[in-house]
């Protein structure tokens, strides 16, 4: 028998009971939108996962160090490569030649240091962060009370919420609310702070020559031999622009700091940095060697290359990729078991079509008989049946999609509205992409045709002359 | 009764009776059931053979094996032994599915209770054997309403069984069995629950078929003048065994050589 006959008496069949196969149609549509419900909300929370960590940088990023540094992040590169004290220092070169490769976005020195802040003539000794114009973007600054830097070279400064209230004197005591960091940020925004910090400044050849001892051992004949530095104590006006309630020991790279300045100005202030002891004959140069450099890449996929790249040019490299490929993994796992969950409501829906069918079956044994008796084949009374579930399947699979999608929407909009009287701002926790629509219908109908087998072997191999006889 | 026309009359069965060719061959044939300890021989060791557009009734009491040897040589049941070759063809070798092509377009059959799909209307039962013959569909249509017409039937393609008289939905049957231009027509109590009137018409209409087309008829019936009338052969059976097999001037002489016995005998 044709398609088109086909369908149209599988059609005609369904009509025929219709209550009947409506309700097993509704049962399959529930279990449809059982598992799109389930699937699409797991979906839903990855995708918020993964765009809440998009957003905070740290996938996106790479660290170079210099392997001069004895205690990279990775002993495994270490060991491998030339020795330490051969090996490439991480220079403004450098880090120019790194934004050079292909899919990075940036590359910027990593600066941080202890230093001394004053507010209100009351001394605070804290880790002062620079950092760049493009932290702005990320969800570190989403909720920060003021503003951001108006310029990259802006004396200004961003305090970490809990060094605004050290310098409010207002430490919250364990076990109570916390501080509201608007309350915080009254009082301080557009305050000045005094920054004391040691600066780093180059030494003329003829000062080096006067301060030498006796016992120096004379200096090899290149330029940077002889180099030396002063350390001068300086002192920084800052504006504070801005109050962020970061966690100052987590992981966000360049946010790990408890007050922040504009990156090009932490870049001209020269401020000593723990390598410029190390690297004395360089870091009294022009050229500044830094401690670490972080690298922003186009997008995540591109973070392996970027690293290969760099790491080919003699620097340790280190990025949280691999933290979210175990996040991935998780959500993958997750999606597997609400997948399982949603299935169970459509494994009802299966033994709902097989009854219907046997049912039918029986019902239908002297029409099968008479389609017998006139030339119907075995495989034609068998793919009627299929056919007929195949219709179910199909239809409640598409009915089952929208509903998954209809109680998705209304979990969403209340979970919103739950959000918005918490004061968070909204998100969206379902998403229902269109492969999933056409998993879900393709997989009802597999499902369905799966349920029909039984009940369409069982038709086809009816004896025409048993049936005819049947009443 | 309307001139039967249209593509029926094309068919390609055109054998006359005098065709020596046998059309069907029965040999030895058995079918036999177990019922719990019980071995029923509905059938037990038949052999007849019916020519290419013949017209032979099966006669019997109830429980005889008529109606058995009827789906045997329907291709609906197959034999515990024995053989039915039709066209050459030995139904016991076939598979299941040339056995179905074989009911598809070799036979048509009618049945005493009609048989009709009770969902479906005249047309789409008419139409349901081209469906799995895989007929345009184009050709359908004028073809279920040209058998129809033929068989009177023509006002009323769109209406259920149910809403037929048992004459109308026997001639509804007929149409169907003939809509594939089938060699054979195979009858199985036609007229078993018409009144004698519409059984008239009916079994005109298959004598009719054999006559025009050079069908060849089976007819089941347990009625022996309506097997005189029509048929040109009688095989009586039962239990399942050939009893008697002769042709009609042979079987109407010897129902009148009975007939006088028994009225001596009450003499």
């Amino acid at each position: 028998m044709k398609l088109p006959d086909l369908t149209e008496l599988a059609v005609r069949n369904l009509r025929e009971s219709l209550l009947r196969n409506s309700l097993t149609t509704v049962g399959i549509s529930v279990g449809v939108a059982s598992l799109v419900a389930m699937l699409s909300l797991g979906i839903g929370l990855q995708q918020l996962a993964s765009r809440r960590l998009m957003k905070s940088g740290l996938f996106d990023t790479v660290v170079v160090t210099s392997r001069r540094d004895l205690h990279g992040f990775n002993r495994e590169q270490e060991r491998s490569g030339p020795a330490p004290g051969e090996s490439r220092i991480l220079d403004e070169s450098t880090r120019l030649e790194i934004t050079q490769i292909p899919n990075v976005t940036e590359a910027y020195p990593d600066i941080r240091f202890i230093t001394e802040l004053r507010y209100e003539d009351k001394p605070h000794l804290t880790t002062i962060a620079a950092l760049p114009d493009s932290a702005k973007s990320t969800d570190a600054f989403d909720t920060v009370q003021g503003n951001f830097f108006s310029s990259d070279t802006a004396p200004e400064a961003i305090l970490q919420k809990t060094f605004a209230e050290e310098l409010l004197g207002r430490t919250p005591k364990p076990g109570l609310d916390e501080t509201n960091v608007a309350e915080l940020a009254a009082p301080l925004l557009g305050k000045e702070l005094t920054m004391r910090y040691a600066q780093r400044e180059a030494q003329s050849p003829s000062a080096i020559a006067k301060s030498a001892s006796p016992n120096t051992v004379s200096p090899a004949k290149d330029d940077l031999s002889s180099a030396a530095y002063s350390v001068i104590s300086r002192e920084q006006k800052l504006k504070i622009v801005g109050i962020v309630d970061l966690d100052p020991e987590s992981m966000r790279g360049p946010t790990r700091g408890r007050a922040f300045l504009p990156l090009g100005l932490a870049e001209t202030l020269h401020v000593m940095q723990p390598t410029d002891l190390r690297e004395i004959s360089r870091a009294a140069s022009s050229q500044p060697v830094y401690s670490s450099v972080s690298v922003h890449v186009k997008s995540p996929g591109q973070v392996q290359n970027v690293e290969d790249a760099i790491k080919k040019m003699g620097f340790n490299t280190f990025s949280i990729l691999d933290a979210s490929r175990s996040i991935q993994q998780f959500f993958k796992v997750l999606d597997v078991f609400l997948g399982i969950f949603g299935s169970l409501a459509l494994a009802v829906a299966f033994i709902g079509i097989v009854n219907t069918l046997v049912m039918a079956i029986l019902e239908r044994r002297r029409e099968i008989g008479i389609m017998k008796a006139i030339g119907a084949s075995d495989s034609d009374v068998q793919r009627l049946f299929f056919a007929e579930a195949g219709a179910m399947g199909i239809l409640g699979g598409v009915v089952g999609v929208a509903l998954g999608w209809a109680i998705g929407q209304a979990i969403n909009f209340g979970t919103n509205v739950y959000l918005k009287r918490q004061s968070f701002p909204p998100e969206h926790f379902w998403s229902v992409p269109w492969w999933l629509v056409l998993f879900a219908v393709l997989f009802s109908f597999l499902v369905s045709l799966a349920a029909g087998l039984y009940p369409a072997r069982r038709a086809a191999r009816l004896d025409p002359v048993q049936a005819l006889r049947y009443e | 009764m309307k001139s039967i026309e249209g593509p029926i009359r094309n068919a390609s069965v055109t054998e006359s009776p005098a065709n020596a060719t046998p059309a069907i061959q029965v040999n030895q044939l058995c079918r036999h059931y177990r019922m719990g300890d019980t071995l029923i021989r509905a059938v037990d060791g038949v052999t007849l053979s019916v020519k290419a557009g013949e017209f032979v009734a099966l006669l019997g009491t109830s429980g005889s094996g008529k109606s058995s040897v009827l789906n045997l040589i329907a291709g609906l049941d197959r034999p515990t032994s024995g053989s039915v070759i039709v066209q050459q063809r030995n139904l016991s070798e076939l598979s299941r599915q040339d056995l179905a092509r074989y009911r598809l377009h070799t036979v048509g059959m009618v049945f005493q209770s009609f048989n009709l799909i009770a969902s479906m209307t005249l047309a789409e039962n008419v139409e349901l054997p081209m469906r799995f013959a895989e007929i345009d569909r184009g050709k359908r249509d004028d073809l279920v309403r040209g058998a129809l017409t033929r068989v009177g039937l023509q006002a009323r393609m769109n209406h259920r069984p149910s809403e037929l008289s048992g004459g109308e939905q026997q001639r509804a049957a007929l149409a169907r069995a003939l809509i594939n231009r089938p060699q054979l027509l195979l009858a199985d109590e036609p007229t078993g629950n018409l009144d004698s009137r519409t059984g008239t018409e009916i079994m005109n209409m298959i004598g009719e078929f054999n006559r025009q087309l050079g069908m060849t008829v089976v007819m089941v019936t347990h009625e022996r003048a309506l097997a005189e009338r029509y048929a040109q052969r009688l095989i009586f059976l039962a239990d399942g065994k050939l009893v008697r097999d002769e042709s009609i001037s042979a079987a109407i002489a010897s129902n009148a050589i009975d007939r006088a016995r028994t009225e001596e005998e009450r003499r």
